[in-house]
């Protein structure tokens, strides 16, 4: 009897966030002028590698350890291409990933298996899961690209001791696991501060805190502690750099299918 | 005593007014009462099947679920438009509040080679313009696919599910329980009217917990009623009395919000056993109210007036009365000794109730009676010669009586251990209930609601790498499946085997597991880094990746055969995987051991209740042999009472296990006023054993068949509830005490009078003026 009634709400329920969010006042693209000069500042960086560590825990405590190097090469007018090498755990040394991505079709990407000798393209639409069984998703660690989202300004607030930008992002991809992001950018430096993430449902998933920022050549800025705090599991992964080098020499011979098996 | 009670009837307006100014300071608590209505309520925080789960679940993720199924009509295939409603709700359900990982047949991540490439996708990509090709397609892959057979889709391909993993906050469980059961509800309606022959089932932990709070809702709103209702035509018919009935009513009504109240303020909560308190309370209080009633009436058609027959009435029940509530709450104060924390709570809330309703039985009643109206009632009816001709019959066969009883007794004992322990969860809902009809049908046409989650750990980081390990695993997860109980098993094992013929060319030779653990590391590594968000190994591989998680889903078992399983399981890992560090845990295994560990538990219980009564009746008898002699009549009724469940049911669980102890305090009763009478003409009277019992029969007989008359329905109809702890507990109650009326009319004086039969009476041996 009370059947439309259930049907109505089952549609307000169902209603995705975004829907929502484009019948809120414009915000003169404010949002997207905020994500260019953040992109903007950070041009022209050339190539850089990096070491990191990557720590999981779980809602018990237990934690365990990952040890990751990646090679990065920026390159103009399209997503950059990027070089992950994996250390640690034993069993996965030497295994490597080579991306090529791209703003709005699917990354392009090759691994090298070391137990198996070979190079496998994968092909796969949607990499939202988890990296390496973190709290990171692949699309979290994946190069910046403005086309990536759309964006709303919302207000500023302070952050720490900085005043922020808060902007709303809304993926374009539709496999994204997420429905939108809350980002705090800070005005001096247009660095990223935290990032709340939403599922595919609108409910908080996640809380990214950027910290620790050291500025490279006189002008990037990079973090080196980032906690990725899962609010639904309980789970945590703290990633963190112990180095970062710019100007390294690498160029795009280092980037495809034949270097991949040479990578060390 | 005698200077209270007419104190209580000169003020008896300021006596109402004070009382029930009481019972709202005590009533007002009931704003603290919460709802719980989840599983775990039934297990104490250092349950160790709890904390094991608990434990294994913090390691990998929650398991509550919510299974969403779609059934064809019968004979019907998997259409195309059945699977493009299957795609479509398999999108929307993340939609469902709080869900963490959305599983079905058309979101499947299948892998396949393509030359050198490995490709990861949906089984089902595009659910647009399905021919009977793609639907064949997608079934052949998905029925080849162990991890999808029996669990998301049916042997003959017919029937597919949906099933959503929830991670609810638990900061307010009722109204996060409530928005994902509505959610859900309105995704199966949306089915129905997309293609109205399916028929949408929802089952699962979700909509187990579901069933519960909501059986209990039915209840309150329906059992509680009818028993008001029957309480009062049964009390108005027997009295014929509307001030008795309203006064009775008023002090039911008010022992009901005081205990409830009281658990309130005492920070209870109420679960689906602990809401069956009001139905109990309603049922016990009444008894108090019916004998003081039936004296009064009985004075005032001798002649006496109003207030002196009240007052005599009082002194004559004060002492039962109190006796009997110390008895009954005795045993219920027995469910103290229950593993299971609801069961505490009920006999607690129920004590509290009985202690209330005496004292407002003493005082509240009387003074409310002495405010009424109340005209002499008619003359006694044809009760008494019935009792009369009864005890003549008695004393005539008393041999044969007793003979009788007591092989009846024997009888039953060897009657017993056909019950057999059974808590299937499933089954603690009658066919009534949704959830139920659902998961019947899901453990008929596509996978068991039985299940055990089994955590494998190889003791080191990185270990289940290890080919040794996984190769153990692999013989496990065989040996499971090999086990005529077992429906599906969801193993790691099947998804390595899988990418390691995937990543060699999709060789069927290759589908086993790899030879090395760089080749495990890496394929998961790889196989990881491909999955979309929400369907990750998380909750089959811990953290530092040294355990694994294997559910195993069974057909229906019993409590004992899951048991048994569990055995067989712990036996076969400690012979064939010694260096295994295995845990076995989930809710049905739970809800096995807290019926087996309740029943013992419980026994002890009973046996103190009992020592506890009789010690209690030995004393306020002032006898130590008729305390003594009162155990026989007081535990046949509950030997018999199980004796025929054995015959009849045969299958015991955790609301039975309770049964015992709590009947006890309830039959006893029967017993004091029987024995008290039967003593107070030996002793004050002079009378003989058989006069005394004549004058037992006469004076108490009628108030007892009315009080069991009472019990017996309201427990019947507590009998009536959809929830299966409470209506067993119900009936077997309601028989127990029906039995335990016909022992002390026919066993209590056989008894009597055999253990009585050389022994003169005491005004005999030292006579007394009359």
């Amino acid at each position: 009897m009370n059947r439309p009634l259930l049907s109505l709400a089952a549609i307000l329920l169902l209603l995705p966030l975004p829907a929502a969010a484009a019948t809120l006042p414009d915000d003169g693209g404010r949002g997207l002028e905020i994500a260019r000069e953040a992109d903007r500042r950070d041009q022209g960086w050339g190539d850089s590698e990096s070491v990191m560590r990557m720590i999981l825990r779980n809602a018990h405590g237990d934690s365990s350890e990952r040890k990751i190097r990646t090679r990065a090469l920026e390159v103009q007018g399209d997503g950059d291409k990027s070089l992950t090498i994996f250390d640690e755990p034993r069993d996965v040394q030497g295994t490597a990933f080579l991306t090529f991505s791209h703003a709005l079709e699917p990354d392009d990407q090759w691994i090298f298996l070391p137990a198996l000798k070979r190079v496998k393209r994968i092909s796969s639409r949607n990499k939202s899961g988890p990296f390496m069984g973190s709290e990171f998703a692949y699309e979290d660690m994946a190069s910046f690209e403005v086309e990536k989202y759309s964006y709303r300004y919302l207000r500023d607030e302070p952050c720490g001791e900085l005043t922020c930008f808060v902007v709303e992002s809304y993926p374009q991809d539709k496999n994204s696991g997420y429905t939108r992001l809350l980002t705090w950018i800070d005005q001096a430096e247009y660095r990223t501060q935290r990032i709340d993430y939403f599922d595919r449902k609108g409910a908080p998933l996640k809380t990214l805190t950027l910290a620790d920022y050291q500025q490279y050549l006189d002008r990037y800025w990079r973090p080196h502690r980032l906690e990725m705090v899962n609010h639904q599991s309980g789970k945590s992964t703290s990633l963190l750099f112990d180095q970062i080098r710019f100007n390294t020499g690498l160029s795009d011979d280092d980037f495809n299918k034949n270097s991949l098996k040479r990578v060390k | 005593m005698q200077r209270l009670f007419s104190a209580l009837l000169r003020w008896r307006f300021t006596t109402v007014i004070l009382l029930l100014v009481l019972v709202a300071i005590a009533s007002s608590g009931a704003r603290h009462l919460n709802f719980k209505n989840n599983y775990e309520i039934f297990f104490d925080d250092d349950n160790p099947q709890l904390q094991a789960l608990e434990r294994m679940q913090q390691s990998f993720s929650k398991s509550d679920n919510l299974l969403i199924i779609l059934a064809p009509p019968a004979d019907r295939t998997l259409t195309p438009e059945t699977l493009s409603n299957l795609h479509w709700l398999t999108e929307q359900a993340w939609q469902i509040p709080y869900s963490t990982r959305v599983d079905s047949i058309t979101n499947f991540q299948h892998t396949f080679a393509e030359e050198d490439d490995l490709v990861v996708e949906d089984l089902l990509l595009d659910p647009e313009g399905l021919s009977a090709d793609d639907v064949k397609r997608v079934t052949a892959i998905a029925l080849d696919e162990p991890q999808l057979k029996h669990r998301l889709i049916s042997e003959d391909g017919a029937v597919v599910a949906v099933n959503v993993t929830l991670q609810l906050p638990e900061e307010d469980p009722n109204a996060e329980l409530q928005q994902v059961v509505s959610a859900a509800r309105a995704l199966s309606e949306e089915i129905t009217s997309r293609q109205p022959e399916l028929t949408v089932y929802l089952t699962g932990i979700v909509m187990m917990n579901n069933a519960f709070s909501e059986s209990s809702i039915d209840d309150a709103s329906t059992l509680i009623p009818i028993m008001l209702a029957t309480i009062i035509v049964l009390v108005g018919l027997l009295n014929r009395s509307i001030s008795g009935t309203f006064a009775t009513l008023v002090v039911i009504i008010t022992s009901i919000t005081a205990a409830l109240g009281l658990a309130g303020w005492l920070g209870i909560y109420l679960s689906g056993p602990s809401a069956s308190a009001p139905t109990v309370i309603l049922t016990l209080a009444v008894a108090d109210c019916v004998h003081i009633l039936a004296t009064f009436n009985q004075k005032l058609r001798q002649g006496e007036a109003r207030d002196a027959a009240m007052q005599h009435s009082l002194q004559i029940n004060l002492r039962p009365v109190l006796l009997t509530s110390a008895t009954t709450a005795i045993g219920f104060l027995s469910m103290n000794f229950s593993d299971s924390p609801p069961f505490r709570d009920l006999g607690n809330i129920v004590a509290m109730g009985v202690g209330v309703a005496c004292l407002l039985s003493l005082t509240l009643f009387p003074a409310l009676l002495a405010l009424l109206p109340v005209r002499s009632p008619g003359p006694g009816s044809r009760g008494s010669s019935l009792m009369q001709q009864l005890a003549d019959w008695v004393i005539r066969r008393q041999r044969r009586i007793l003979a009788t009883t007591l092989l009846l007794v024997a009888g039953a004992l060897a009657l017993l251990p056909l019950n057999e322990l059974n808590d299937n969860f499933v089954e603690y809902f009658d066919r009534s209930v949704p959830f139920r009809v659902a998961s019947d049908y899901s453990n008929d046409h596509l996978t068991g609601l039985a299940y055990m989650e089994i955590e494998l750990d190889s003791g080191s980081a990185q270990g289940i790498s290890d080919p040794a390990f996984m190769g153990q695993v692999e013989q496990f997860a065989r040996w499971l499946r090999q086990q005529p109980e077992t429906v599906h098993v969801q193993t790691l094992t099947d998804t390595l085997s899988r990418l390691n013929m995937n990543l060699h060319g999709d060789n069927r030779d290759y589908y086993r597991l790899p030879d090395d653990r760089e080749e495990s590391a890496q394929y998961l590594l790889l196989y990881e880094m491909s999955l979309p968000y929400g369907l990750d190994l998380n909750n089959q591989i811990n953290v530092d990746k040294s355990a694994l998680r294997l559910i195993v889903n069974f057909e229906t078992l019993t409590s004992l055969q899951l048991i048994e399983m569990e055995q067989r399981i712990g036996s076969w890992l400690a012979t064939n995987a010694p260096a295994i560090n295995a845990a076995v845990s989930g809710p049905p295994l739970m809800f096995a051991h807290i019926g087996q560990r309740n029943i013992i538990s419980m026994l002890t219980g009973t046996l103190l209740a009992l020592l506890l009564i009789s010690a209690t009746l030995a004393l306020a008898l002032r006898s130590v042999r008729y305390g003594l002699l009162s155990l026989l009549p007081n535990m046949a009724p509950m030997v018999i009472g199980f004796g025929l469940w054995g015959l009849l049911v045969g299958e015991v669980g955790l609301g039975l296990s309770v049964v015992s102890g709590m009947t006890l305090g309830i039959v006893v009763d029967d017993t004091v006023h029987f024995l008290s009478k039967y003593l107070d003409a030996r002793r004050q009277q002079g009378l003989n054993a058989e006069d005394a019992i004549r004058y037992a029969f006469n004076t108490v007989g009628r108030a007892l068949w009315i009080t069991t008359l009472v019990l017996g329905i309201g427990f019947m109809v507590l009998a009536q509830s959809s929830f299966r702890i409470n209506s067993d507990m119900g009936l077997l109650t309601a028989a127990t005490i029906v039995i335990a009326l016909v022992m002390d009319f026919l066993m209590l004086p056989a008894l009597l009078l055999f253990m009585d039969r050389h022994r003169t009476t005491a005004a005999a041996r030292n006579p007394q003026p009359l």
